[in-house]
């Protein structure tokens, strides 16, 4: 008995102090965002006017909106390239060139970033010698650097929500001779469609958090947030930042919120189309 | 030679010999599946060709220019393939990046040092995870969803503004010190600034939830009928808990450990933010070597040789997924 009762202990205590862990760092942005004092961990007082000097900042402003500019184009793409590559990955079985599409989008996963970036920007400056383009680089070169690490994520998502997809209403509705494509789009994509959500949201925020690829593979005059973040913070914290993160967290959990309500509300209105298709029609 | 050009000359007539007969948008789609091309290889084409062209040639591309060398010359490095007088093609290899990695005891204290620290922060990762993952896994379905929300809530915010929040905690004056000093259990400020702790610190905090997520999936399976049966029949829960919880989560250990080992190699903002100057890791190295010293040659060598040391990981962490994915 009294072991048991170690034991049920022993896990909520591990589990309380792991999240104490995980949540300590990000809430003393928080708290020291706003501080008064330009020493960011000594308090002098409540204060906002680090808010005020981050919308001062141009280069910050700058910065967030090309990321952002970045962030939902590669993602965009990334959900079409990743929802194809996990739809032939879950759906077609055997053509060549299997090994090496499954090897390929899962590498990207695993792969230390350096070494994407280093690679990208050696193959980019290859093809401009070779064929003239990208003339330069700057935001294309990083949305496709983006476009090609997070489309992985995609298609781990989309193939496991395929694999534990039922593929009869697929085959039932190719047997009723709907075409291939057909299918896809009236049964296929409308079933995978939270996982759609869900890969779009990890792309974006892939792309937008990320600092060494973009560093590789981005040119002058085109400095990303993370780019200006990081330069700024090496040389030391500056409570600016505090306000920029805490301004970000809000953002994101505002956005992790909705999501939930969101979901509430689709698994709502999926039962209640379950309830309406077993009503006996008359 | 009139043999040489009548295969041709029908192939030819046959390649337009639909055209003839049969109406445009049918002849086209017929040529085009005679070519192999078709509505099912079309799809299967754009992922690949994709991932060739932005993946698996720029790989190709630093492998070529590991074994290049380094010239005053924009790009700064020499050509593989070159042009004798007498026109003939000939390839040069040049091994000495290589060597120099071999020689250079920064470059092999580099990799040792980066390895162990890895290492170490997945043991510890695997030690603070493990009985999160289990807690969660074991929580009642409604808590469930929570808790898994408050562990990948981290993760959607930005992960350099994580290792930033550690600097103001880290430092002199920092949160800890001015408490510890506060409090007068010490006098002077620990230093936990650019040194190896605050490198360990920042990377166990950073791939924490990447432990707990794969653990979770896995311990979130676990039939608890077996730990049920092995109590009935006497077996102490810590004894249950080695015998059948712990091997049959193995690929959510190993997957998971892969997840912080792989990036946690090759990672560069931690060392740089909270390291010392004397944290030597292999990703800083090459970040070094490429932008300060512009030597791209021997950057290129250096990433071909992590790639080489991580490739068994990366394997063990395929198929493991792979086994996964067919179960």
């Amino acid at each position: 008995m009294k072991s048991i009762l170690g034991r049920i202990r022993f896990l909520p205590v591990c589990l309380a102090l792991g999240l104490a862990f995980l949540y300590i760092p990000i809430l003393s942005l928080i708290i020291y965002s706003f501080n008064e004092s330009k020493l960011v961990t000594v308090w002098s007082g409540f204060s906002t006017k680090w808010y005020g000097e981050l919308f001062r900042n141009q280069q910050i402003i700058d910065a967030a909106l090309l990321s952002l500019r970045i962030a939902v184009m590669s993602a965009c793409a990334a959900v079409v390239l990743g929802t194809i590559a996990g739809f032939v990955l879950a759906r077609m079985r055997r053509f060549r060139g299997r090994t090496l599409l499954a090897g390929m989008s899962m590498a990207p996963l695993v792969m230390p970033e350096i070494i994407t970036g280093l690679s990208l920007l050696l193959f980019f400056i290859a093809l401009e010698k070779m064929t003239g383009w990208p003339n330069g680089r700057g935001i294309t070169t990083v949305t496709i650097a983006h476009i090609t690490f997070s489309m992985a994520y995609v298609a781990v998502i989309v193939q496991s929500r395929l694999a534990d997809m039922d593929p009869s209403l697929e085959e039932a509705a190719m047997d009723l001779g709907a075409r291939p494509l057909k299918v896809f789009f009236a049964i296929t994509l409308p079933i995978v469609a939270p996982a759609l959500i869900s890969g779009w949201l990890l792309a974006f925020t892939l792309s937008i958090d990320d600092l060494v690829i973009a560093s590789f593979v981005s040119g002058p005059g085109a400095s990303t947030l993370p780019m200006v973040i990081f330069s700024k913070v090496r040389l030391g914290v500056s409570p600016d930042i505090n306000a920029l993160a805490t301004i970000i967290i809000g953002i994101v959990a505002l956005g992790v919120l909705l999501a939930a309500l969101a979901f509430k509300r689709q698994e709502r209105l999926q039962g209640r189309d379950a309830r309406l298709a077993n009503l006996p029609e008359d | 030679m009139r043999m040489g050009y009548t295969p041709l000359g029908q192939g030819l007539v046959r390649l337009f010999e639909p055209v003839m007969h049969v109406s445009p948008g049918k002849s086209v789609s017929r040529l085009l599946r005679a070519a192999g091309v078709t509505g099912r290889n079309a799809v299967i084409a754009i992922p690949l060709l994709w991932l060739l062209l932005f993946f698996l040639i720029p790989f190709v591309i630093v492998l070529k220019i590991s074994f290049a060398e380094y010239a005053t010359a924009i790009p700064p490095y020499t050509d593989l393939i070159q042009w004798g007088d007498d026109a003939l093609m000939s390839i040069k290899l040049n091994f000495g990046n290589y060597l120099y990695l071999v020689e250079d005891d920064l470059y092999v204290a580099a990799y040792l040092n980066s390895a162990r620290i890895a290492l170490v922060s997945t043991v510890m990762c695997l030690l603070i995870g493990y009985p999160m993952a289990y807690a969660i896994a074991r929580s009642s379905p409604a808590n469930r969803n929570i808790l898994l929300m408050l562990v990948i809530l981290p993760f959607w915010t930005s992960f350099l503004l994580r290792v930033y929040a550690w600097m103001g905690i880290l430092k002199n004056n920092g949160v800890i010190n001015n408490l510890l000093m506060g409090l007068g259990i010490i006098d002077e400020p620990i230093v936990m600034m650019q040194t190896d702790f605050a490198v360990y610190l920042g990377i166990i905090y950073s791939y924490l939830p990447f432990m707990i997520l794969p653990l979770y999936a896995n311990l979130e399976k676990l039939d608890v009928n077996l730990l049920e049966a092995a109590a009935d029949l006497g077996c102490k829960p810590f004894k249950a808990f080695l015998l059948i919880t712990l091997p049959l989560s193995l690929p959510g250990i190993i997957a998971g450990s892969m997840l912080v080992f792989i990036p946690a190699v090759g990672e560069f903002v931690i060392p740089s933010l909270l390291g010392g100057p004397d944290t030597l890791m292999i990703g800083r190295v090459l970040w070094d070597e490429f932008f300060n010293n512009r030597d791209w040659p021997v950057a290129s060598a250096v990433a071909i040789a992590m790639l080489v040391f991580l490739v068994i990981p990366i394997m063990l962490f395929q198929h493991y997924q792979n086994r996964q994915a067919q179960t």
